[in-house]
């Protein structure tokens, strides 16, 4: 049988004939992971399926990112609890305090995910991975405990829909213009289940990051993965992030799918999601005069080096309005040094930017950016459900770092050429 | 092998239809079992006798993570959901929970509420006694079967573990 990537990958990882969407394979796992809010539950559960073990302790990661430096004493116990299972357990990757990242950025920069792998995380975004040719996905409390005693567990075999991202990427489009208007497009059940598989001329020239930013908000239209072909950038990636000697993998000629959806990358204006969904997309021209409180440029979905640097050329020598709050949490420690040394950070505190550690912080409405009743938000998140960043009375919209960065010196939401 | 009287569902049956937010303060199963389903209708559970079979249409068991759903489910005596598809995270926690799960699409259409079943999940096969239809769906694979003979995931983990050591 002719396979999708989605197939594909998770053959690599299957000793079983992978077969047609709906069939349930037992792969084996090439990582599990957990956070500060999920890794206690992992463990309850992992704890009464009478573990003693991991099945690898090399293999089990967690990462204390959501509200960590620990936001007050709930937060605090659950990082205690987390890290005292991790030093019983011997656990090699368990990161907290100065070595944190937001986990989803952390993970392919440490060469801990690469192509080819079998991810699941107790996280609704672990489906990033799919930016290096992972099949990488989100579950729940009892999976996760499941995984982290067997080092294996079941799929069904997804169904896959093929997005060709076609034409060019215009001056100030990135991925997350690509995957908004996908988003916007097929609506967020538009996958459902679904592996989304993308192809064309424009993923080929996406950046790693910029394809990580895609595969991040797979789950955003539903989605169990988002996956591009492992191909020759990829494995330029994993190389230069400790992950040598990895494979290329395409998808199989005449492979069947579902359904097809096509994305003009040259007719796109930059994206904007406005509240309370992320399929209610618009061109930023649509959105231009809504005022804004607070701009955040972080996070998972676009906190990398690559979008520091897109919002540090907007902002270079700019000054940020007087009525917004710009926040700026470069998403590992390893951007954070890069960003200094490039003197992007300068640039930020310059314009009047707050720049925070690497967490998820505001993304959440955890802390370190929370909004008060009728504020509004311009994010490079990923979700602007009601109540995401603080009040429910609170609005988030969602964009690229261009568009957070230029609306932070206007004020009211901005195309990047304005500024 | 199944045999038990088929109660029919709707479409979108969500799992505060299943198990209404406000009995998530316990996790047994025969609490959770007398209030099944009474977010669709109060009592709607008296109506079930142990070893029925629920039917549904599209999308059984969408939104929350809730592992209660199925645990609910088994708990109101029934072991075992027919649908013509079912929301992933709920189809996920099916099996883990111990709950026998069939994916059967349009072929839902043949079987109205009160026919009496045989569902074969080893072969996938559901005999309409009533219409003495047969449907054929994609079977219980041998893995899943091994989960659900042990319980669910949790058990299933542990004798994995036990045979180990
Ligand atoms: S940055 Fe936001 S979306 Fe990403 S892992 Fe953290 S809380 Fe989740």
């Amino acid at each position: 049988m002719r396979h999708a990537l989605a197939q594909k990958i998770l053959q690599r990882r299957c000793d079983q004939e992978v077969g047609a969407p709906g069939e349930i394979v037992r792969c084996r796992l090439s990582l599990v992971l957990a956070n500060d809010i999920t890794a206690p539950l992992a463990i309850k559960s992992f704890e009464k399926m009478g573990a003693a073990a991991l099945f690898d302790k090399d293999k089990v990661v967690f990462v204390c990112d959501h509200f960590t430096p620990n936001k007050d004493i709930a937060s605090a116990e659950q990082v205690k609890f987390t890290r005292e299972f991790a030093r019983k357990m011997g656990m090699t990757h368990y990161f907290e305090g100065g070595e944190v990242g937001v986990e989803h950025a952390l993970l392919p920069e440490l060469g801990l995910v690469g192509p080819g792998d079998v991810v699941i995380g107790a996280d609704s975004h672990t489906c990033t991975y799919g930016g290096l040719g992972a099949f990488a996905t989100g579950m729940g409390s009892t999976d996760i405990a499941g995984g982290m005693a067997l080092g294996e567990t079941w799929f069904k075999v997804p169904p896959s829909i093929k997005v060709v991202l076609d034409g060019e990427l215009g001056e100030w489009i990135g991925g997350k213009d690509l995957i908004l208007a996908l988003i916007g497009k097929i609506g967020v059940a538009g996958a459902l289940y679904k592996a989304l598989e993308f192809t064309g001329p424009v993923a080929s020239e996406l950046s790693i990051e910029g394809r990580m930013t895609m595969s991040n908000m797979a789950i955003e239209a539903g989605g169990k993965v988002g996956l591009f072909p492992s191909d020759k950038k990829t494995l330029e990636y994993a190389a230069a992030h400790n992950r040598p000697g990895a494979e290329e993998i395409h998808p199989d000629e005449g492979a069947e799918y579902e359904r097809e959806v096509v994305i003009d990358a040259s007719s796109l204006s930059p994206q904007v999601a406005c509240p309370h969904l992320p399929e209610n997309v618009k061109p930023v021209e649509e959105c231009k005069d809504i005022r804004i409180d607070q701009s955040v440029i972080g996070s998972c979905t676009n906190g990398r080096i690559e979008d520091l640097r897109v919002a540090a050329a907007i902002l270079k020598g700019k000054k940020v309005d007087k009525n917004v709050r710009l926040i700026v949490l470069p998403a590992t420690p390893t951007i954070w040094k890069q960003a200094l040394k490039e003197g992007l950070i300068e640039t930020f505190m310059d314009a009047g930017a707050v720049v925070g550690p690497a967490t998820c912080g505001p993304c959440l409405g955890g802390h370190m950016g929370i909004l008060a009743g009728g504020e509004k938000a311009i994010a490079t998140t990923n979700r602007n459900f009601k109540g995401r960043m603080g009040s429910l009375e609170s609005e988030v919209y969602l964009a690229g770092p261009a568009v957070a960065a230029a609306s932070a010196i206007t004020g009211v939401i901005t195309h990047p050429k304005d500024v | 092998m199944f045999k038990g009287k088929a109660h029919k569902v709707g479409a979108h049956i969500d799992t505060d239809a299943i198990i209404p937010a406000k009995f998530l303060v316990t996790t047994d199963p025969k609490e959770l079992g007398a209030n099944c389903m009474s977010g669709l209708e109060p009592g709607w559970v008296d109506r079930v006798k142990s070893g029925d079979i629920m039917v549904a249409e599209e999308n059984f068991g969408c939104g929350s993570s809730r592992e209660h759903a199925p645990v609910s489910i088994l708990g109101a005596g029934i072991p075992v959901v027919v649908a013509h598809s079912f929301a992933r995270i709920f189809y996920r926690n099916g099996f883990n929970m111990g709950l026998t799960l069939l994916e059967i699409g349009d072929e839902v259409k043949k079987i109205n509420d009160g026919d009496e079943l045989e569902v074969d999940a080893e072969a996938g096969i559901i005999k309409n006694l009533t219409s003495g239809e047969t449907i054929q769906c994609l079977p219980v694979p041998p893995f899943m079967r091994g989960i659900l003979e042990k319980g669910g995931l949790a058990s299933y983990v542990k004798d994995r573990l036990a045979a180990k050591a």
